[in-house]
């Protein structure tokens, strides 16, 4: 059976429909509960292992020692791709993945995330 | 005079026919086509010598990013290999996770190249309601790995995120709705006389013909070759579940715009199977992070088609060797047959209807002086500094700005 115009009646239910997409920014997005966006890092869990370094695919993670057991992390939010391993390597749980995903940034220095021990 | 209309015209390497840059030589008497030349390499990105460089785990989320498409596909195949090599167990529970993605993954696949093969011949009616489906797949990949592309869920010796009940009751909420819909694609697919006459009897592959030119997945299965990894060499949990290849006689593109959406019925099937049946226990083991020397071959039905990647391991953290034969490549030989003695305005949907991702498929690139035919492979350096001459030979120079740049980072 041929029928021309097999969509047309979809195409006219939609008239009445209200539009699928969203006006993002001016309508807030959630992203889903186990969502991989930005890492956080708590420094008094880091033991300072570094094995979320040798394991980061794209080297965007450093941990520095800036005194006795306190470490720094940065993280290159440029370099990043929101993989989770650093959380998945790291035995102390001091990484964890966040639901954040607004992370551009105007300026390629401003890109680097920095946490550090107080 | 007959002589004289004959001409080439380059199609790409920057084309709005093609999504991505890839040339082709075509030559044409009128609007016939008499032969087509087709060159690779122009979306070369050293992703092989890369991965000898990286850890195993760095190359888990590098060879994921091969295809934005059929990421899943790439990593499961990759691991696979790793995990013969290393002689890893993985639990029931991983590869049925693992056959889920896959499936979910070769759900959004479809019903994107059916958005793209409306646009193709200007039904973007299509493009729009299948892309607007497509929808529901991305939030559920969302929901379950963490990420719409790229999903990250497999490690070596497992799958990284487990599944719980709820996941599992939205999951199949979402295959309801796809599959309702699915159902009018392929009732669109049957009756709109666009799709019909658009793509009946254009880009015939006869069945010999795909046989001798290798042809894979989808392409193949529309000039009835059931040549299906999943059923001929079962990986994951595919050997348990019960589905069956989808193969059709059109032996063009209606023909594999069918075997896709048919296909997707069948990957809904599969999927309410793994959810019902999904075992219990752990989803992962623990793996060395030197991999023992050693070699293995690892096949998967993505998408496109078969996928092939060869690991060659030698005790330490790095792969000796990669090597990855992206679906296209077996079928980008056969775009050659389908376009001998056609229209030139068939080519936008003779080239999409194989699915291609050229980016995937392209190895290395050759340069070939035309004065006298010498071939030569350029690395990376010598490429950037023939872009930069060739664009200051035409008065376009980037120095002062890049040093006005410089200073102000």
């Amino acid at each position: 059976m041929i029928n021309p115009g097999k969509m047309l009646k979809e195409v006219l239910c939609s008239l009445f429909r209200k539009p699928v997409t969203v006006l993002y920014p001016h309508v807030k997005m959630e992203m889903p509960v186990g969502f991989r966006g930005a890492i956080k890092f708590s420094p008094d869990k880091c033991s300072g292992c570094k094995l979320c370094m040798r394991d980061c695919p794209t080297n965007a993670i450093t941990i520095n020692k800036v005194g006795e057991k306190q470490f720094e992390c940065e993280i290159d939010l440029g370099k990043c791709i929101y993989c989770g391993q650093c959380v998945d390597s790291c035995f102390k749980k001091a990484l964890e993945v966040t639901r954040d995903m607004e992370l551009a940034q105007a300026g390629k220095n401003k890109g680097k995330l920095k946490v550090t021990h107080r | 005079m007959a002589e004289k209309r004959k001409f080439t015209i380059p199609i790409g390497p920057q084309h709005p026919a093609l999504k991505e840059p890839e040339s082709f030589s075509v030559a044409l008497k009128g609007e016939k086509i008499l032969g087509v030349e087709i060159k690779l390499g122009y979306n070369h990105r050293g992703l092989e010598k890369a991965c000898e460089s990286r850890t195993f785990i760095q190359d888990i989320y590098l060879i994921e990013r091969i295809c934005g498409i059929c990421s899943h596909s790439h990593s499961t195949c990759f691991i696979q290999a790793v995990e013969e090599i290393a002689g890893l167990q993985i639990p029931a529970r991983a590869n049925y996770i693992r056959t889920l993605v896959g499936e979910l993954e070769r759900v959004h696949s479809h019903l994107l190249w059916l958005g793209v093969a409306g646009h193709e011949i200007g039904f973007d009616t299509l493009l729009m309601y299948s892309w607007r489906d497509r929808e529901v797949v991305m939030d559920v990949l969302a929901e379950l790995t963490g990420n719409r592309v790229n999903y990250g869920i497999n490690t070596i010796g497992g799958v990284r995120r487990d599944i719980s009940e709820e996941q599992i009751k939205e999951t199949a909420k979402a295959i309801d709705i796809l599959e309702e819909r699915t159902k009018y694609y392929v009732e669109v697919a049957q009756q709109e006389t666009t799709i019909i006459k658009r793509l009946s009897g254009v880009g015939v592959l006869k069945h010999d013909d795909a046989l001798r030119l290798g042809a894979v997945g989808p392409t193949a299965r529309a000039s009835n070759i059931a040549r299906d990894i999943r059923k001929d060499d079962p990986y994951a949990a595919y050997a348990e579940l019960d589905f069956k290849v989808i193969t059709d006689n059109h032996e063009d593109i209606y023909g594999r715009t069918v075997v896709r959406l048919l296909e997707l019925m069948e990957s809904y099937k599969i999927i309410r199977q793994v959810l019902e049946k999904l075992p219990a226990g752990d989803i992962c083991v623990k793996a060395p992070r030197k991999i023992p020397a050693g070699e293995a071959l690892s096949r998967y039905e993505a998408p496109r088609g078969e996928d092939m990647h060869y690991v060659k391991a030698n005790g330490t953290e790095k792969p000796d060797r990669v090597k990855v034969r992206a679906p296209t490549l077996a079928n980008v030989q056969s775009v050659k047959t389908m376009l001998q003695d056609r229209n030139l305005a068939d080519m936008p949907i003779v080239i999409a209807a194989i699915d291609p991702c050229f980016s995937c498929t392209d190895r290395m690139t050759q340069v070939t002086d035309l004065a006298d035919n010498s071939r030569q492979v350029w690395d990376w350096e010598k490429l950037r500094s023939h872009g930069i001459e060739w664009y200051r030979q035409r008065g376009v120079d980037f120095t002062a700005l890049n040093n006005k740049l410089k200073q102000r980072l």
